[in-house]
């Protein structure tokens, strides 16, 4: 039997372990990047490579001690150089002596074939095609059950009455959800999570501010590689909406573009009109919609050497200025402390809870 | 009569401030941290005690630096805050109408962009040492030159010569070439300060609107030499205030008082804590894979404080 492993995105991976194993495979889970991930990462990866490259190497190697033989990844379009991390992932692993075997999904719809023979290759379990079809479905019903538990935490962490327990019914929602092995199942796990989401005491007089969250999507989406911001900004009393969710972003990258896609490009155009490879127009274009949307302000997080958010990132000044919204950016690399990231947020935070009172002093102003 | 105490812990230095309640400074120090926080603020807390009369009342606490919450929790202090939030405040209150900070301290720098008496906009040096306190501090030493004669000697400079600034180790290389050619020391530390200047103003400084007035603050504030420089790049006066080497304490000072005439109270401890023993300790936690690095303080055997634990697991239950 095929033993495969996959990137630690976030919560995506209770998603994928269920889907390879309805494929028939033997599935080694990525354990959660720690220290441990980001030292055999560093220590094989080239210097200049960024967060990402080093945590999913880290991860392949931790998981190739487990006898992980098989990885299943995405490989990239667009001129940013993660389209090649794979591959060169697999060279790495073969000169350290592990032998593994590479499964990198391209963009299906301009690789149909070679996608099929992919999907073929990882179904251990000889499933007919429209079986497939139907555990793809699955799994995607599932995905899309996580993403919406971690929105709904990101609601309503900030107006939590007591500190911490968001993320323990978070917690919680994920371990019913991992279960869950069938559409009827996981609408169940999906309704019960919302019940519990709802029962937490909530003080209804706080100020919640509002950021978006904009940049990079391994960073975005891995709490432990950004340092948990989420969880961070919601304990300061901040809801964050992040800009990217991989339904989202498998959903652009499968058909034709969602609306939503259409909309960030036209709104970055008049500072961006190229792609310029990984999520750097989107980096723009989602802070000018943030801004449009009465958003309090907008974080930016990038892995350090990242070309298309540095591009992005001096662009932004604009952005903030044209649009009046201020903008944070963070560069994330191996540091673990987390006390610089938390100064600048708290000044950040600062920043924007004194605008918003100045603005409602204005407006009062004006209208008496 | 009443008075607010103010406490920045910073890489480099620690400094204590004490202010009455017209904002007036009755007390300020400023010590090197020497990496021993824990003895460095008791040292301070006692120092600035015998400067005081008797009659003072701390009504109000503040800590503020990358310490704020080792010394918050020791002194049992009102208010923990940001030293981005504690600087602005400080300087709005030395230069009413001040529209830009430019703050240089030991291990980081920022700029802070007010409008209105509003922070509008900040910046840190996120990963470079380029262009901070420290790595004046080691090319002083190299040089054997005090530190507090390094600013005026870049006044005597004649000539300029021209030194790479965006990173300590080509700006330190290019130092040493041009000694070796034979220029002279003013000269040379004259470039440095023209480089730390470059390198801040295209970093840190990138793409923010400097307006005036302009208040240059921080330890760094001393050094005339990169003061005289940020006037040239700037073609603007730069006002360095009194204290501007306590800004930080002062900010956190003031909003100590701020927050206590809200609360009617105060949770400092007291000038006693200086006598109690402190000491800390560290764990790996074994809970998860996270293997969180978990830093304990205790006051006299007892823990008051815990930090690095990413979830709720080892918090104290605030009593």
């Amino acid at each position: 039997m095929r033993k495969v492993t996959f990137p630690h995105m976030g919560h995506s991976y209770i998603a994928f372990k269920m889907l390879m194993e309805d494929m028939g495979n033997e599935v080694i889970l990525p354990p959660r990047p720690s220290k441990k991930t980001l030292d055999l990462g560093v220590k094989y990866a080239p210097e200049f490579a960024c967060l990402p490259y080093k945590i999913l190497l880290g991860t392949y190697l931790q998981t190739a001690e487990m006898g992980m033989d098989t990885i299943v990844t995405s490989g990239g379009a667009g001129p940013c150089r993660a389209g090649h991390y794979a591959h060169l992932h697999k060279a790495i692993l073969h000169d350290l002596g592990y032998n593994v075997d590479l499964v990198c999904f391209e963009a299906p719809k301009k690789h149909p074939i070679d996608f099929y023979r992919k999907v073929q290759k990882l179904n251990s379990a000889k499933l007919s095609v429209l079986s497939i079809i139907e555990a793809i479905k699955r799994g995607w019903h599932k995905l899309k059950a996580l993403d919406h538990m971690e929105k709904l935490s990101h609601k309503i962490r900030p107006r939590e009455l007591k500190r911490g327990t968001t993320s323990k019914v978070y917690k919680m929602t994920q371990l019913w959800l991992d279960e869950a092995r069938t559409h009827k199942e996981i609408e169940e796990a999906e309704a019960e999570g919302i019940k519990a989401f709802n029962n937490i005491p909530q003080d209804p007089n706080r100020e919640v501010l509002k950021v978006g969250l904009v940049g990079e999507i391994y960073v975005l989406l891995e709490p432990a590689s950004n340092l948990e911001i989420e969880e961070t900004l919601g304990h300061m009393g901040v809801e964050v909406e992040r800009s990217m969710f991989l339904t989202g972003w498998t959903r652009d990258n499968l058909g034709k573009g969602t609306e939503e896609l259409i909309s960030v490009t036209d709104a970055a155009k008049p500072y961006l009109p190229e792609l310029i490879g990984g999520h750097g127009r989107d980096t723009i274009g989602h802070t000018v919609l943030y801004a449009k949307r009465k958003f309090d302000g907008v974080i930016q997080l990038a892995p350090f050497t990242c070309i298309p958010e540095i591009v992005a990132r001096t662009i932004l000044p604009k952005v903030s200025i044209i649009h009046d919204i201020p903008v944070l950016t963070f560069f994330l690399d191996e540091q673990t402390g987390k006390a610089g990231m938390v100064t600048r947020l708290e000044a950040f935070v600062d920043l924007l809870r004194r605008k918003k009172q100045n603005t409602k002093l204005n407006q009062a102003a004006a209208l008496s | 009569m009443k008075a607010y105490l103010g406490v920045d812990v910073g890489s480099v230095s620690t400094n204590v401030v004490i202010i009455n309640d017209q904002l007036e400074v009755l007390a300020n120090l400023y010590l090197r941290t020497n990496g021993r926080p824990i003895e460095t603020i008791k040292k301070g807390l006692k120092e600035v005690v015998n400067k005081l009369d008797s009659d003072i009342e701390i009504a109000g606490a503040g800590t503020t630096g990358s310490g704020r919450y080792l010394a918050g929790v020791m002194i049992g202090a009102d208010v923990i805050k940001n030293e981005i939030t504690a600087h602005a405040v400080a300087a709005s209150s030395m230069v009413p109408g001040v529209q830009t900070v430019l703050e240089i301290g030991g291990q980081d720098s920022k700029i802070i962009i007010l409008r209105n008496g509003i922070v509008t906009d900040f910046a840190m040096n996120t990963v470079c040492a380029a262009g901070t306190g420290s790595f004046l501090d080691q090319q002083a030493a190299r040089l054997n030159i005090p530190i507090s004669d390094f600013g005026s000697l870049a006044l005597k400079s004649k000539n300029k010569i021209r030194i790479a600034g965006r990173c300590t180790v080509f700006a330190e290389s290019d130092m040493i070439h041009k000694q070796q050619m034979g220029h002279s020391i003013p000269d040379i530390i004259n470039g440095l300060c023209e480089a730390l200047v470059r390198n801040y103003l295209n970093n840190v400084g990138k793409s923010k609107e400097i307006l005036p007035p302009v208040v240059f603050q921080g330890g760094v504030a001393a050094n005339v030499g990169i003061k005289a420089a940020f006037e040239r790049e700037l073609g603007l006066p730069v006002i360095v205030p009194k204290y501007f080497n306590v800004m930080g304490a002062l900010g956190a000072a003031q909003l100590a008082k701020e927050e206590t005439v809200k609360t009617g109270r105060t949770k400092f401890k007291g000038f006693a804590i200086t006598n109690l023993p402190y000491y800390t300790s560290s764990f790996e936690c074994d809970g998860c894979s996270n293997a969180c690095e978990i830093v304990e303080i205790f006051e006299e055997g007892k823990v008051i404080g815990r930090w690095g634990n990413r979830c709720p697991k080892w918090d104290l239950v605030e009593s």
